[in-house]
Formats: C-alpha cells, structure tokens, sequence
C-alpha cells in the first residue's frame, strides 16, 4: 500500500523543479517571456496550466510581465514571473514600482553571462542588480540564492512566505547551470502554502470600505520621505530573515564565501586543501538580502584572511570586506562571461595568497 | 419668514457617488475631468462599482485615482494596459479598465497596447487624445499634428522628420482581437451624450469575454496648446476632427471598415 506520508521524490532539471513547486505554492498566475537559460520554466507552466487551475501568459516582453505581475499582485493574487539576465535588466523600472508599492511578489533571474547580450552560460554577474537595488530610487529585494535543485524548489515556498510576510518583492537569484543541470529533490507539498487575499488589494470597492489604491507616487516630498523612511525600516526589519550555511567553519583559518554554485565548487575547494592540512571553512550566504554581515564579522576576528569565489568580476567581495571592516586580508577570485570556476584553481589560489604569499600583479 | 428656497428645489444633476469629493486638479476648461465623470457616470448606472478596478496612467491623469471612487492601480508610463491585463487574468470576472494619454498608450506604451487590444484582453481601454504631452509641460506627442507648434517641435510637427500623427485607433481597430472601438469627444454636451453610450456598451460588451474594447476621447490641452478653452474646442473641431473623425470604427457584428484617409 501507498504511504500517504510518502516523500515524492523526483529527478528535474532546476528550471523544472522550480516550476513544479511554484504550482504547488499555488501560484494564481504566471507571466514571462522566453528566455535562454530559463525558459523552460515558461514551457513548464504553459505545459501544466490547463491541468492545474493557474493562469500562463506569455508576455510581449520582459516590461509587459512585470507590469503584469504589478497589478496581478495589486489584485491580491500569489504571482511569479522569471527571465535571465538581459530581461531582468528590462524589468528594473517595473521591480521599483512594485517595491515601493510594497506588493508580494517572486521574481525569478536565472542569470547568465554579461554584460550586454553576453552568453547563455552561467553568471552570477548580477549580484549587484539584485541586492543594491537595480532600478531606481531606495528599495531592497529579499534575495534568495539557491545551490541545488532542492532548493530552486523549496525556495520558491520560501520567497511567497518571506515575499507576504513584508509585503515585498522577492527575488531569487540562481544561475544557469543551477536552471538546466538534474538533480534528485524532494518535491514540496501542494497546498502546503495557505493564501488569503489581503485587504489593500483592488478587487471591487464594497460600500463597506474605502477604495483602495496601489500606487508609487507620492507627489508631496514630505509624505515621499515619509514613504522612504517606513520601506527602511521594513528593511532593517527584514534582518531577522538572514540566512546562511556554514561548511567546516569550526576551526578555520581561512575563510571562503561564496553563493550559489559557486559555494558548492567552493565546497569541494574546502576538501581538497584541507587534505592538505590547510583549515579552511566556508560561509554561503542563502539570503543575499539581507546579507549574513554578522557572521562574517564574527568569523574575521580569528581568521587569517577571507577568500570571495564569485561567478564576475567581484560583486560580493565588496559587501565581505565591509563585513570583515579590515580586520584581515580579503581576496577574490572570480570567473567571468559564463565560465565555471574549477575546485582545483580555488585551491590553487588560496594556496598562492595564503600559503606562497603571492600579491597581485 | 420665507420658506428655504431651496426647499422647492428638484436634483436635476448630481456628482455620481463613484466620484470622490475631491476637486479636481486639471486645468481650466480640460477635457480629462469631465471624461472622468462620463466614465463614473457609467460605473454607477451599472451599479458595478464593488466590481469595477481602474488603472491610472503616468500623465496629467495620474492622479485619477483621486477621483474616481473606485479601486485603483496606477501604472507605470505606458504599462497600463498591461497591468490591466495581469487585474484581468486573476479577477476574470470583474470589470476592468485602463485610462491612459497619448504619449503614454501610443508612444511609450505601444507594444503594450497592441499586444493587449491583439491577445483580445476583456477590458475597456480609454485612450485621451489631446495630441500634447500635458503633464511634461506641452511636448509633440505621437498624435500631435502636422505642422503642430509643441516645445519641442518648435517649428511644427514636421512630417519627414518625426512621422505623420499616428491613428492608433484605426491600427488596433484591424486586429481580430479588438471587439468595439469607437472615437469620441468631449467638447459639447451632445458629444458627452454620445461618449456615454459607447462607454456603457463597453462595460456591458465585457461579460460577453469577446475582447477588447477601445474608446478613444478626442481632447483638448488647453495650457498646451496655449489657448484659451473656447479658442481649444474650436481648434479641435477644425483641425482634430479632420484628423480623427468621430464615430464608430468597429462595431461588433459588422465587418470593419477602417478609415483610409490620412489627411
Ligand atoms: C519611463 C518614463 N518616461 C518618461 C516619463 C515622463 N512623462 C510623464 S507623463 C509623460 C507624457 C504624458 O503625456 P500623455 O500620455 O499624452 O498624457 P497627458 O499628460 O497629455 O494627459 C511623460 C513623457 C515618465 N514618467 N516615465
């Protein structure tokens, strides 16, 4: 007999996976436009919604499903869209508006390798975009990084709750070999995720209530400031919400940080120099925003120094050395336009900082 | 003592309760006000107000909102129609509609607009044609006509080097998508009788899911324009009517029979 209990397993590919439990999230409606590494997720919901009671539409473009997703959202409704790289970049002015407008919402960028129309390899050149606010004005999105195909599903879950929860934007941040590569996970539950439709949301003015309104403009540069100064504090609120992994940081010396895929090659980069006798440790940062800054404060007061892998030119390095404030060394290495850093060559670049003492050319 | 005076008085005309008490903000003698209330107008005697959602333009109408008594979105500079759509696909079954300005439906928001009235989008859209961009401060909009004094078509609007005025209309008017599109004004009583009915059709049209219903509001821009509003609505009538004639475009049930002239 079945065991109702049973966890249901699956092999997917990232893009698939993430599809499926946005379904099982219970997404209303989904709106996108095609786009290499990620269109599949497009594929998949054009696939599935017939069967499974969402909406699909493929956009014109990347600034028609934001604007989509804006008043879906401002209808109350639990909505997604995701492109890569160069479709995000078009999405920016739309993010903006709907942070500030302060509507739930997941957006997806399965990024790839820039700038310009670049490559359709993987990148994690869009760090910055994506925690530094990307479009205009002073917002912040909650900023989820994946590294498995487990989590491209679970995170899905975790951006509608954390989206909801403070009323804003959320965004996860993988990249395209995170979309395309297959991996074992264990699907989340359908209807796992309850979801009422808020009060301020445009669904017809009853007698009952004044009407509702969903807007960014706020002409008055008091009530503007005003405005601004109750998002930051929704952002410091968001603090709370740091997460992050930790990989032999009990005894390290030094210190790798890296996100995404390149904290799993980083994993591997931990193995090998520590069958070299070499502590090394690693911190992954899950939540991009807000950023584990404490743990890596915390973790620079013993260490000999901090090693960045990162999948650009050197993103997140800036926001490490704020965190480790000079206390020790910070060095980066990165990968740029869509290649994979090997284990071997972190390795061999920590051991050339660290243990040969090699400075930059 | 005499007996109040107004006693004897009988409502002949009232502000319809789907308009807030706010005044406007428009300029003496605009058309955006009393299009506004033609539209509310509409929303009350349908008695949908508790179904109706509206989506705001960037553009002199941003802040219809203020006005109109009714949910509503205000969305990005010519995305209306698209955030219209996203409203549409989660709420079918309420009433939806996006009001926008020329630079904002024709111009910017182009793609958008086409793309809405061809995927056959069960909302109304109204698009104000004042052939100015108002809220910007008087420049050329895509409407603007030939030969058109704007700030930044100093010389007037010339044709070889920006384009002939665009009929968006009679454009989306050829798309299988769009169900009933007319053109109307709003310069004299008469006109705004005739604008009514079309707009109440087009609510209606909507619970037939048959696509998209566009009205175009041929307007006026009085500070753009630099006119007085008198000399604005005879200047729409010589040289806005020859351009955008009013009346029915498409019609549902009738074949289309879009205008060919491009005087
Ligand atoms: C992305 C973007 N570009 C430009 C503007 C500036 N802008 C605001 S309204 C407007 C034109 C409005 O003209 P129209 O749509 O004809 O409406 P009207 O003000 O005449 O009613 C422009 C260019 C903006 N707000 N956003």
């Amino acid at each position: 007999m079945e065991n109702s209990n049973k966890k249901e397993v699956r092999l997917m590919k990232g893009n698939e996976a993430l599809a499926e439990a946005a379904i099982r999230a219970g997404i209303k409606a989904y709106f996108g436009y095609p786009i290499t590494p990620q269109s599949e997720i497009l594929e998949y919901f054009t696939e599935q919604a017939p069967k499974r009671n969402f909406t699909v539409l493929q956009a014109e473009s990347e600034v028609a499903s934001i604007n989509m997703i804006y008043g879906a959202a401002g209808a109350g409704a639990r909505v997604m869209t995701s492109s890569s790289s160069p479709g995000v970049s078009l999405m920016q002015e739309g993010i903006s508006y709907i942070a500030t407008a302060e509507l739930p919402c997941l957006i997806v960028n399965i990024t790839r390798g820039g700038p310009g129309l670049g490559t359709i390899q993987p990148s994690q050149g869009d760090y910055f975009q994506s925690v530094k606010g990307g479009g205009h004005g002073d917002y912040k999105l909650i900023v989820l990084a994946p590294s498995s195909v487990q989590e491209m599903a679970d995170f899905v879950f975790e951006g509608f709750k954390l989206a909801e929860k403070y009323r804003n934007p959320a965004l996860i941040l993988a990249d395209g070999a995170l979309g395309q590569m297959m991996e074992k996970l264990v699907l989340p539950e359908e209807g796992s995720l309850p979801h009422v439709t808020p009060d301020w949301a445009t669904i017809g003015k009853t007698k009952d209530r004044e009407r509702n309104v969903i807007t960014s403009l706020h002409i008055q540069p008091e009530k503007m400031e005003a405005v601004n100064h109750h998002l930051q504090e929704k952002y410091k609120a968001m603090e709370q919400e740091v997460r992050f992994e930790e990989y032999f940081m009990d005894d390290a010396e030094i210190v790798f940080v890296a996100f995404g895929l390149s904290a799993r090659i980083c994993q591997k980069a931990v193995d090998i120099v520590r069958e070299k006798g070499i502590k090394a440790g690693l911190i992954r940062p899950i939540t991009l925003f807000p950023f584990p800054k404490q743990r890596i404060a915390d973790a620079a007061q013993n260490a000999a120094g901090f090693m960045v892998v990162e999948m650009n030119a050197g993103q997140m390095v800036e926001d490490v050395q704020l965190a480790v404030n000079g206390k020790c060394p910070v060095y980066f290495k990165g990968r740029m336009g869509g290649m994979i850093p090997t284990p071997e060559e972190i390795a061999v670049e920590l051991e050339a900082k660290f243990i040969h003492h090699e400075e930059e050319v | 003592m005499e007996a109040n005076i107004l006693d004897n008085l009988e409502v002949v005309y009232q502000k319809p309760e789907t308009l807030t008490d706010t005044p406007f903000h428009y300029c003496p003698g605009c058309g955006h006000g009393v299009a506004h209330r033609v539209i509310m107008e509409v929303v009350e005697e349908l008695g949908i107000q508790d179904q109706t959602i509206g989506v705001a333009p960037v553009g002199c109408s941003v802040f219809a909102y203020h006005y109109m008594n009714v949910d509503m979105q205000e969305a990005a500079h010519g995305r209306a129609s698209a955030a219209a759509t996203g409203i549409k696909r989660v709420l079918p079954d309420k009433y939806v509609f996006s009001y926008q300005g020329d630079g904002d439906l024709a111009a910017i928001g182009t793609a958008e607009t086409i793309h809405t009235v061809n995927r056959g989008e069960n909302i109304l859209m109204v698009f104000v044609n004042n052939a100015i961009y108002g809220m910007t401060g008087g420049q050329m909009a895509p409407t603007s006509l030939c030969g058109q004094v704007t700030s930044t078509s100093p010389y007037g609007r010339e044709a070889t080097q920006i384009g002939f005025p665009l009929k968006i209309t009679e454009l989306i008017a050829q798309l299988p998508g769009a169900y009933f599109v007319a053109r109307h004004a709003v310069h004299t009583p008469n006109a705004v009788r005739k604008l009514k009915k079309a707009l109440k059709s087009a609510f209606e049209y909507q619970k037939l899911n048959k696509g998209t219903c566009f009205i175009e509001i041929v307007s006026n821009c009085p500070s753009g324009w630099k006119m007085n509003p008198l000399d604005s609505q005879k200047w729409i009538e010589e040289n806005m009517f020859p351009m955008y004639p009013l009346g029915d475009i498409k019609v549902p049930g009738k074949s289309t029979t879009p205008s060919t002239e491009n005087n």
